[in-house]
Order: structure tokens, then C-alpha cells, then sequence
């Protein structure tokens, strides 16, 4: 029997939004994406074969979504400098928790998938692998250096509390949903 | 499920390296639902409402109110069947429900004696179906007996299979089952169980 899909959303919608922001920083375009991976879902889920790994389809899934709106996105060319006055429709993006997304945007693009595949969105080291083209030995040590990073920048620096408040970051180094430029997904 | 809990939780570390609050996942399904109605995606839309009686769960389809559930039912269970018996398709969408919220308000408030709602009785069939159908039929404040209902309908010897339906009855409350008693007096079954039967007879008396 399948599950009503709201057991769903419950379930996995966490972790999918960390993936998405993983993906895309930590702004509008991150719940974009969110909205379009359960909308997705919702339309297939009568049809989807039971006993399938629900959460590694999502996050495939999410991985489609978030190239459709980088692609968007690049097409609309907006100078760098306009994108970076623009503010979130929605207030306040990330929270209190903002800087933690910067600081997962500015992490090398390699560790930055793997953390976002493997260590958020559930996938094996082998999946993960697939879906960037990479080898799994490589994606285990990718995710352990960039959890490693941030780590190092933020939990082990002051008191947690105080490190992840988006008031004690730098001002200008990062902007609410920065992508690292010509990135991959 | 607790309808209101969110897996924000990991088992890994990921939940306090990466944090994500209550506040923007109900944010995040909120749109979810506007756009899924929008699409037409949603087959149930159900919500939860407080009550005199205890919280209980409403669900809808294009058709109707589907479904009146008590808690003592679990509402992981019932939502559960709803999925089984509907479509898989089932989110929590309050705004759908509103004013099916709204007649239960003023009907516990003792203000409405009559519910102005489309039903979908299609989670049951044939006889219990049937017997359903007609419980609207009884007045507010009154009650008549298994024996009584059986007549009404046109099957007197089926008394018993008058209580087996009205003890399905998967719209309580709105569909007032609790209208039928034994023919000793007895209050027979409730699906929300006699205490909420007794509940809402007493209330009716009272309004």
C-alpha cells in the first residue's frame, strides 16, 4: 500500500531543503526547487513502485530541479552586481543559520556535492559517485574534508551559538543563496 | 503521524551542523499546498479541529467531506485508509476545510442544528451506504431506534445491520449517527466511542 503522500513531505522535506540549499545557497531559489521536487512527487507518487528508496529519488529528482533553475537563472544574465542587491521575496532566507549556507557555497565544488548527495540527502558514496561522475573513494573523502572545513569555520570557532549567527559574518563576503560562479550541480 | 512534527531531526550530526526549523518547513508546505491545489494535484485534502469532544480529523475530496475521524481512531491509521481506499494522494491542507471547520464551530457552539456541507459517501457501500443517507433525516435533538432507522429505510428486519452501519459511519457528527439508540434505551455503539455519543446528545438537548 503506498503512503499518503503528506507522511511523505514529513519525512523527507527536511533533508531535501538541505540538499536544495546545499545546491543553490540558501535563498529563494532553494525553496524553489523544494517546491518543484514535491510537486514532482505528488504528481507521480500514485504510480511509483512500491518499496523504492523515496528519499534517493528526491534527491535525484532535486538535482534536476536545481540545474533548471541555474540554467534560469544564467539565461536571464543578470549582472552580478544587481543579484547581489536582490533580496529573498521571502525576508530573511537562512535565518539565524545563514552563514552556514555561505560558508557551504563557498566550500570547493567537489566536497560541496558530496556533502550535499551523500551527507544530506541520505545517497550512497556509490550513487553519489554516479550522479557527479566521480568515484566513491573520492566522494567519501570529498564529504569528510568539507564537513571537515566547516567544522573548522564555524563550530570549533567562538561558541556554536555565536558562529551561527548571520549577524558575525563578515559583511559583503557572501550573499544570501550565493553560488559559487560557473558551478556545477 | 503528529501532524504538526516535522523530521527536521537527523540521526547523523546533520541536524546541528545544518539546521533547518519548524517555522521554514511549514512555510515551505504551505506553498506546497497552495500550488498542489492549484494543479489539482490533491485528491484529500485533510486538516485537524479541536472539539468539545477532542481533536478530530476532516478530510475532502473534489466531491465532498470523505471522512469525520475521532481521535481514539489514530489519525496515522485513518489517513492511512484514506490512501488505501482513495488515492495516495493526501496532504494536510487546512484552507480546504474551512468552512466544513467553521459549521462544526457554530454546530458545537449549539447554533447550527443542520450541516450545509456536499458529502462523498463513497467509503461505503450498498446497505450501510444506504442507512447512511437517511440519518440526515433526523432532526436535531431527536432520536429514533435501530428498529426505527430499519423501517425508515425500508428493510424492517434488518435492525442489525442498521447498527453495523451506523457504527461505520465514517462521517460522524455531521452524518449524526449518535441519533440511534437501542431500543431499551441504550446508546449502542460509537465509533468516537459512548462518551462522545452521550457528548453530543446532551448537547443537542441542551441547545
Amino acid at each position: 500500500m503506498k503512503e499518503p503522500f503528506e507522511q511523505v513531505v514529513r519525512r523527507h522535506g527536511a533533508s531535501v531543503f538541505r540538499v536544495c540549499r546545499a545546491l543553490l545557497g540558501a535563498g529563494a531559489d532553494a525553496e524553489d526547487a523544494w517546491s518543484e521536487v514535491f510537486l514532482a512527487a505528488l504528481r507521480s507518487w500514485p504510480e511509483l513502485p512500491e518499496g523504492m528508496n523515496v528519499e534517493a529519488w528526491l534527491v535525484t529528482v532535486a538535482k534536476r530541479k536545481a540545474i533548471d533553475i541555474i540554467r534560469a537563472r544564467d539565461r536571464r544574465a543578470v549582472p552580478a552586481a544587481e543579484l547581489r542587491e536582490g533580496h529573498s521575496p521571502h525576508g530573511n532566507p537562512g535565518g539565524e543559520h545563514l552563514g552556514l549556507w555561505q560558508a557551504v557555497a563557498a566550500l570547493p565544488e567537489r566536497q560541496r556535492l558530496a556533502l550535499a548527495y551523500h551527507y544530506l540527502g541520505g545517497l550512497r558514496h556509490t550513487e553519489t559517485a554516479q550522479l557527479i561522475g566521480s568515484t566513491p573513494d573520492a566522494v567519501r573523502r570529498a564529504a569528510a574534508d568539507g564537513l571537515k572545513t566547516l567544522r573548522r569555520s564555524y563550530h570549533d570557532r567562538e561558541s556554536p551559538a555565536e558562529a551561527l549567527r548571520a549577524d558575525d559574518m563578515p559583511a559583503g563576503r557572501f550573499d544570501a543563496g550565493e553560488r559559487p560562479e560557473g558551478a556545477q550541480i | 503521524m503528529n501532524p504538526t512534527h516535522w523530521s527536521v531531526r537527523d540521526a547523523s550530526d546533520s541536524d546541528a551542523l545544518f539546521p533547518v526549523t519548524e517555522a521554514e518547513m511549514a512555510k515551505l508546505h504551505d506553498r506546497l499546498a497552495e500550488s498542489a491545489v492549484e494543479q489539482a494535484l490533491v485528491d484529500v485534502a485533510y486538516r485537524t479541529v479541536d472539539s468539545p469532544i477532542g481533536p478530530m480529523l476532516l478530510a475532502v475530496t473534489e466531491k465532498g467531506l470523505v471522512r469525520v475521524a475521532f481521535e481514539n481512531e489514530g489519525f496515522d491509521a485513518v489517513l492511512e485508509q484514506l490512501s488505501a481506499r482513495i488515492s495516495p494522494r493526501v496532504l494536510e491542507v487546512p484552507r480546504r476545510l474551512d468552512r466544513v471547520a467553521q459549521e462544526l464551530d457554530e454546530y458545537f457552539a449549539g447554533s447550527r442544528r443542520s450541516f450545509d456541507i456536499p458529502l462523498d459517501y463513497r467509503l461505503s457501500g450498498g446497505f450501510r451506504q444506504l442507512v447512511q443517507r437517511h440519518l440526515p433525516q433526523i432532526e436535531y435533538g431527536q432520536t429514533l431506534t435501530y428498529k426505527q432507522v430499519a423501517e425508515l429505510v425500508g428493510r424492517p428486519t434488518a435492525v442489525r445491520a442498521v447498527g453495523t452501519a451506523c457504527a461505520t459511519n465514517p462521517l460522524p457528527v455531521v452524518v449524526p449517527c449518535h441519533r440511534v439508540l437501542r431500543t431499551d434505551g441504550g446508546l449502542g455503539g460509537y465509533l468516537g466511542g459512548l462518551e462522545a455519543k452521550s457528548a453530543l446528545l446532551l448537547l443537542e438537548k441542551a441547545a
